[in-house]
């Protein structure tokens, strides 16, 4: 068979890329290495049903995937670490139809104008290769605005004084603000930070054919029980509903086939283990930036910058124990952020330069809570004080946090690439991450950190900690070298994006320099991590990306599916 | 009637189950039924769909239908997965591709036996010694009570709820959700 794009990855870019290649007329094949739990194929409009408030399910069984017995990944901090210090569940965002959306807690900010231009802004930094990107934001934001539209966000225009420009307000206005939040950004404000209503993916009322969220509070690592969540679900049941588009769900892409420059076609594995290919005259790749290079070298791509620069965000989480119940349960997960961290104001200035920096940038912090009894339980120790501590709750019902998604500068060395040993259940090489924070991370982590404990302080914490993701040796929460893989979710850089086809993998449109019709619609083109999650950047790539592949500077191109 | 374990394993264990989250002034692992829990999911390939994931998307404990009951299929890898994770990889080569997994059923059945078969009749100070020396294994126990405790009784712990009574937690509150106001309001 034979399709004008074979889609790789159903997650926010793939399904993004497919209903803008819809729009165009474009037959689309959207292979999804993962279950689908989320619609029917062929009537998208009846959604399966499959989502729930079940923390077993979710959190400790693998409901999203992937399962680390079946599809491990390896992680290193480097090469001293031999082949691999650990082996399993590294950095694993979901592989199931709708990807990273379905467990997002749906947090979708802008980036900045100057995370366009880092290198311009700030100037190099020794040890990591900052640089520009091949687009500036004012060319972006058209499709960050057409992305708002698609997954539905809501927002307060006017709400964070350091917002980038924006063309029009959000589709929605913010949502209930949780109980912890009010007092923790009140307090934020009394310290001088600016907290404001965070832009999130989650429908604050009725919007494109689903309901209004009504706050049951398993947003973050759940799919969403009534779809009020943007996750990639509108996007894919308007692409599915053309008619134009088919949906291939534990269909794994194995290896982009291709003639000379070009692409034929994709050879994908289905569910009963059958190999076949799928002839196209285009390909999106869109699995993620750990995916998304494995499949490439799989396909045996050779370029020296492939897999190289891989970001995460480096999370630093100050916590405070209050004395009363906080129920961060009840409500959106994070309802509130402050981005004064982003600033390189004079303090980070200073931080910076007593570190023999030139600068350094925190990220986005946001103001959250736990929700989840097993997890808290598990923390606890077993005997005669588990009970008491369940009920007393300082690590859920009284916990709040504040976490930093910290900017994390690229380096070539941190990378992916194919394990040399261990296989996934189909006999393939799995991804290996090797990864270590540059001391930029975690100069800015430690300077960003005194303000954050600072607010426990104004909110009247009686305990609080500060602990980071990847682990610190020496620091809290370090317990051993597997505390060196990052957690965070937020994976970038791994196919970067730049105008000269010997320093980067791919054009400023996604295109692949090696490949004249494979695009990368993934956060693997990222040239910088911004300290802002990817999803809505990504999505707006994604859309830039597959307008241009259909020969269109138009997001709306088409209109309205019929 | 234990579904995998035999009766001699499933009192070692249930006694065990009460040392880990023991019953104080509210119910514990004993009263919750984290032994049934444990023992439903090493025997979770003797029904089919294997009770792994509970359906949704509401259990009915707060309006809608009572969907948890009805368990998800697994999917051909999935299956392999969970047969891996519990049963171990038993020989079969498929189950080997990164070398020999040791199962959920070898462990339970070696950790029961290394608690010592007089375990549900020895002193609880005597227990806690035998639970510390088997490091791991009670390990494993204690993440299983734990879900057992506070996740959905659906499958097989927190009977009746008490689990989440015992800590003042709503568990799933789909379709009702919370307000607006229950949401913002201390």
């Amino acid at each position: 068979m034979t399709t004008d794009a074979v889609v790789v990855g159903s997650g926010p870019g793939g399904a993004a890329a497919a209903e803008v290649l819809v729009r165009a007329g474009w037959t689309v094949t959207i292979v999804e290495k993962g279950r689908n739990h989320l619609l029917d194929p062929t009537a998208p409009e009846h959604l399966l049903g499959h989502f729930s408030n079940d923390e077993v399910k979710f959190f400790h069984r693998h409901f999203l995937g992937p399962d680390p017995l079946i599809e491990p990944r390896t992680f290193r901090a480097g090469p001293a670490d031999g082949e691999h210090s650990l082996v399993g569940e590294v950095n694993s965002i979901p592989s199931t139809v709708g990807g990273g959306g379905v467990h997002a807690d749906g947090k979708v900010p802008r980036f900045r104008q100057e995370d366009f231009a880092l290198r311009t802004t700030f100037g190099p930094v020794d040890g990591a290769w900052v640089e520009d990107w091949p687009l500036r934001y004012d060319e972006l934001e058209p499709y960050y605005a057409e992305a708002e539209r698609l997954i539905g966000v809501a927002g307060d225009d006017s709400a964070n004084p350091f917002a980038a420009w924006r063309s029009g307000p959000y589709p929605m206005p913010p949502g209930a603000p949780m109980y912890g939040a009010t007092l923790s950004a009140e307090a934020a404000r009394r310290v001088g930070l600016h907290p404001y209503a965070a832009p999130t993916a989650a429908n604050s009322i009725p919007y494109d054919g689903r309901p209004a969220c009504n706050n049951c509070g398993f947003c973050a690592f759940f799919g969403c029980p009534i779809h009020a969540k943007g996750d990639p679900v509108a996007m894919l049941q308007r692409a599915l509903a053309s008619g134009r588009a088919e949906l291939l769900a534990e269909t794994f892409a194995a290896r982009i086939v291709t003639r000379g420059r070009r692409a034929t076609g994709v050879e994908v594995v289905a569910a009963d283990g059958t190999t076949s290919v799928i002839g196209a005259k285009s390909v999106v790749v869109a699995g993620g930036a750990v995916e998304t290079p494995r499949l490439l070298l799989l396909s045996g791509l050779d370029h020296p910058v492939l897999g190289r620069n891989l970001m995460v965000h480096f999370q630093t989480i100050a916590f405070g124990v209050m004395d009363h119940d906080l129920h961060a349960e009840r409500g959106r997960a994070v309802t509130h952020v402050h981005d004064d961290a982003v600033l390189v104001d004079e303090a980070a200035r200073q931080a910076a330069r007593r570190a023999g920096l030139p600068w350094v940038r925190g990220g986005l912090v946001e103001h959250g809570g736990p929700a989840l009894p097993v997890a808290e339980a598990k923390r606890y120790p077993w005997g005669p004080k588990h009970k008491s501590l369940m009920r007393s709750s300082p690590m859920r019902k009284r916990l709040w946090a504040f976490t930093m998604q910290g900017e994390d500068l690229a380096q070539p060395t941190n990378r992916v690439d194919l394990d040399p040993s261990v296989r996934d259940a189909r006999g393939l090489p799995v991804a290996r991450l090797t990864y270590a924070p540059h001391r930029h991370e975690l100069v800015a982590s430690a300077h960003h950190r005194r303000a954050l404990v600072e607010v426990f302080a104004e909110m009247g914490a009686v305990g609080v900690g500060v602990v980071t993701s990847p682990g610190v040796p020496g620091e809290l929460g370090w317990e051993g070298p597997s505390s060196a893989a990052p957690q965070s979710h937020h994976v970038m850089g791994t196919a970067r994006m730049g105008t000269d086809p010997r320093t980067s993998v791919v054009d400023g449109f996604g295109r692949l320099h090696g490949l004249d019709n494979v695009v990368v619609a993934d956060s693997s083109v990222f040239v910088t991590s911004a300290g802002y999650g990817p999803t809505l950047t990504l999505v707006a790539l994604a859309l830039r990306a597959a307008s241009a592949l259909a020969g269109s500077s138009d997001p709306l191109q088409g209109g309205a599916v019929e | 009637m234990p579904v995998w374990l035999t009766d001699a394993e499933y009192r070692t264990l249930s006694a065990a189950c009460a040392r880990l989250i023991p019953t104080d002034e509210t119910p514990g692992a004993s009263d919750g039924g984290a032994a049934d829990y444990i023992d439903g999911l090493l025997g979770a390939f003797s029904v089919d769909p294997p009770r792994i994931w509970a359906g949704g998307p509401t259990s009915g404990r707060h309006g809608g239908a009572r969907g948890f009951e009805g368990f998800l299929t697994l999917g051909r890898l999935e299956e392999l997965a969970w047969r891996m994770r519990i049963e171990g990889s038993d020989g079969h080569p498929e189950r080997q591709f990164n070398g020999p997994v040791t199962g959920w059923q070898q462990r339970y059945r070696d950790g029961l036996a290394s608690l010592g078969s007089d375990f549900a009749q020895v002193e609880g100070a005597e227990q806690d010694e035998r639970l510390r020396s088997a490091g791991d294994f009670t390990a494993l126990v204690y993440e299983h009570c734990c879900e057992a405790m506070y996740g959905a009784p659906e499958y097989g712990g927190n009977r009746d709820g008490v689990g989440w009574d015992a800590i003042g937690y709503a568990g799933d509150v789909q379709p009702r959700g919370w307000t607006d106001t229950e949401v913002s309001s201390p």
